[in-house]
């Protein structure tokens, strides 16, 4: 884990309330696809802890969904800098793919997917990407994946765009041998019992610290206690204990 | 460069800084941030007889200036951190350590104490009387003066280290409490920990914690820590360790002008991992400021 402060170089909407931020700083600690990064606003308390959806040497990517008054905050900012802890979780493993490797995102678990795929696809990794989302009007990164030169496939609850229905839908005739998940709960336990492959699942929880000090955000797994902030957030489908 | 040496119950301390338990883990994972030795000392992840995992999550609500958790004493069980857990620390952390324990019934808490009592690392046991977020202990034991002061008793009856008692500032009578700790044989009165709060969201409809209620920290309540602190530390004759929303030097030197021996940093931390460490590094500035050349010379200084 590193601090630092990070200037705010790109803030742009990708849809309605989905913005993406380009922050430019020490990015060194960042190391694999799936971390997060923890950023401090001026007159809240706590950071607030978004994932990466990319890094190059001198810059971080994320995107983030305005969901309340940290992130309304954050949608304002086109200048300045911010306090910055980066290189926090885990993060996905990608020496255990295998050649065809299935990564599956809905809504904004779909940025951590990003830097995943760009991982395994310079290792020769075939990839193939499902992105769910409610409707057409939320649908992004859609030509970021393809450009990658990951195989796409869309998904929309209501069906105004894509194959109808939710990430599963698409799941049944996909050939893998090994997945990457990341999204709300109830999507990451269908993808849980619709897979028929080992896998890894990036959970989210509300976090104190976000570094494994405060012990807010821990949660039970086959192998003892883990803080999703620092054992996390990246779980193996082996491991999960389905409590909710 | 002024003097920030202080002794706590016979212990000297080079700085009276110590992060306060269940912000600092077992102390490790910080020591990958920065060398921990400039710390006072700390106080540990409070442990229980038992292994426990704690609360169901959310564990966590945001609020001005502050926050609420309710973790529920999630610890791996004496012996686990006395077999794992210290000898990691022991790699790099050199100076004594505080012994954070709690419990659920008078045998719990001089079982645990008893335990790490025997282990060299430990300088200080300081025992919760006054977790917010279990049932059936906690802080029941640390709201009335009996119940603190039986606690006290069996705890001091099996131990030989300087035993400071954790104290709740959610009572009407902190000082009756106080007084009974000390009359039973205490060697330090800590205080405070967290005010029960709760949060509603508004979205749901429903409590953001799943226990409903927790302990609320942080900036917000300095103020009640300066008046419990003050308020104790002219009623005892054994040391005062303050804390309560803590964060900067200047914070410091008002709890201990309050009373307060030594002091406690808990919050901050996790907003800041480097909290302690930049607070340590600025004493001397703010000591300067105010014309203070040795932090031991200030204790009590507000009359």
């Amino acid at each position: 884990m590193k601090q630092g402060l990070f200037d705010i170089i790109e803030n742009t909407a990708l849809t309605d309330n989905v913005m993406k931020m380009v922050l430019a700083g020490d990015t060194s600690d960042i190391t694999r696809p799936g971390q997060f990064i923890n950023i401090k606003l001026d007159g809240l308390y706590l950071r607030r802890p978004i994932s990466v959806c990319d890094r190059d040497g001198k810059t971080v990517t994320i995107i983030y969904k305005v969901v309340g008054r940290g992130t309304e905050q954050m949608r304002e900012m086109q200048s300045g800098s911010l306090d910055v802890l980066t290189g926090l979780g885990n993060g996905y493993d990608t020496s255990v793919s295998g050649d065809k490797a299935l990564l599956i995102g809905g809504g904004v678990g779909v940025p951590p997917l990003y830097m995943l795929a760009k991982e395994l696809i310079a290792k020769g990794v075939q990839v193939s990407v499902i992105l769910g989302f409610n409707t057409a009007s939320e649908v992004f990164y859609e030509k970021e994946f393809e450009a990658l030169g990951a195989t796409v496939t869309v998904t929309t609850v209501d069906g105004t765009k894509g194959v109808k229905g939710f990430v599963t839908a698409a799941m049944e005739n996909a050939d893998y041998s090994y997945f990457y998940t990341c999204g709300p709960e109830p999507m990451l336990k269908a993808v849980y019992n619709a897979s028929r492959t080992s896998g890894q699942f990036s959970f989210e929880e509300r976090m104190g610290c976000g570094f494994g000090a405060c012990m807010g955000c821990s949660c039970k797994t086959l192998y003892g206690n883990k803080r999703i902030c620092k054992d996390g957030p990246v779980l193996v489908k082996e491991e999960i204990i389905w409590e909710k | 460069m002024g003097e920030m040496k202080v002794n706590l119950c016979g212990i000297e301390l080079d700085n009276p800084i110590i992060p306060a338990s269940g912000t600092f883990g077992y102390g490790y994972e910080f020591a990958e941030l920065y060398d921990i030795n400039i710390l006072g000392t700390f106080s540990f992840k409070g442990t229980t007889k038992d292994a426990r995992f704690g609360n169901p999550t959310p564990r966590i609500a945001e609020c001005e200036a502050g926050m609420i958790n309710a973790v529920g004493l999630q610890n791996p069980g004496v012996e686990k951190v006395i077999s794992e857990e210290l000898p990691k620390l022991a790699k790099c952390f050199d100076k004594k350590v505080m012994a954070n324990v709690s419990g659920f019934s008078v045998e719990d808490y001089a079982y645990t104490c008893e335990k790490l009592d025997k282990c060299e690392q430990v300088g200080w046991l300081e025992v919760n009387v006054s977790c917010p977020n279990v049932h059936g202990g906690g802080m029941s034991f640390g709201t009335s003066p009996e119940a603190a002061a039986e606690v006290t008793r069996a705890v001091k009856a099996v131990t030989t280290k300087p035993v400071l008692i954790k104290l709740s500032p959610n009572v009407t009578d902190i000082v009756s409490i106080a007084k009974a700790c000390e009359d039973a044989g205490a060697d330090g009165i800590s205080l405070i920990n967290t005010l029960l709060g709760m949060r509603i969201d508004l979205r749901t409809k429903k409590p953001v914690i799943a226990n409903k209620m927790g302990g609320f920290s942080g900036s917000a309540i300095f103020p009640v820590a300066v008046r419990m602190v003050y308020q104790v530390a002219n009623a005892v004759k054994i040391p005062v360790v303050g804390m309560g929303g803590v964060s900067r030097a200047e914070d410091v030197i008002e709890l201990m002008l309050a009373g307060a021996t030594a002091v406690e940093v808990g919050a901050a931390n996790l907003v800041d991992p480097f909290a302690c460490r930049d607070i340590i590094n600025d004493l001397p500035r703010v000591m300067d400021k105010y014309g203070i050349k040795s932090l031991n010379d200030i204790i009590g200084g507000a009359k």
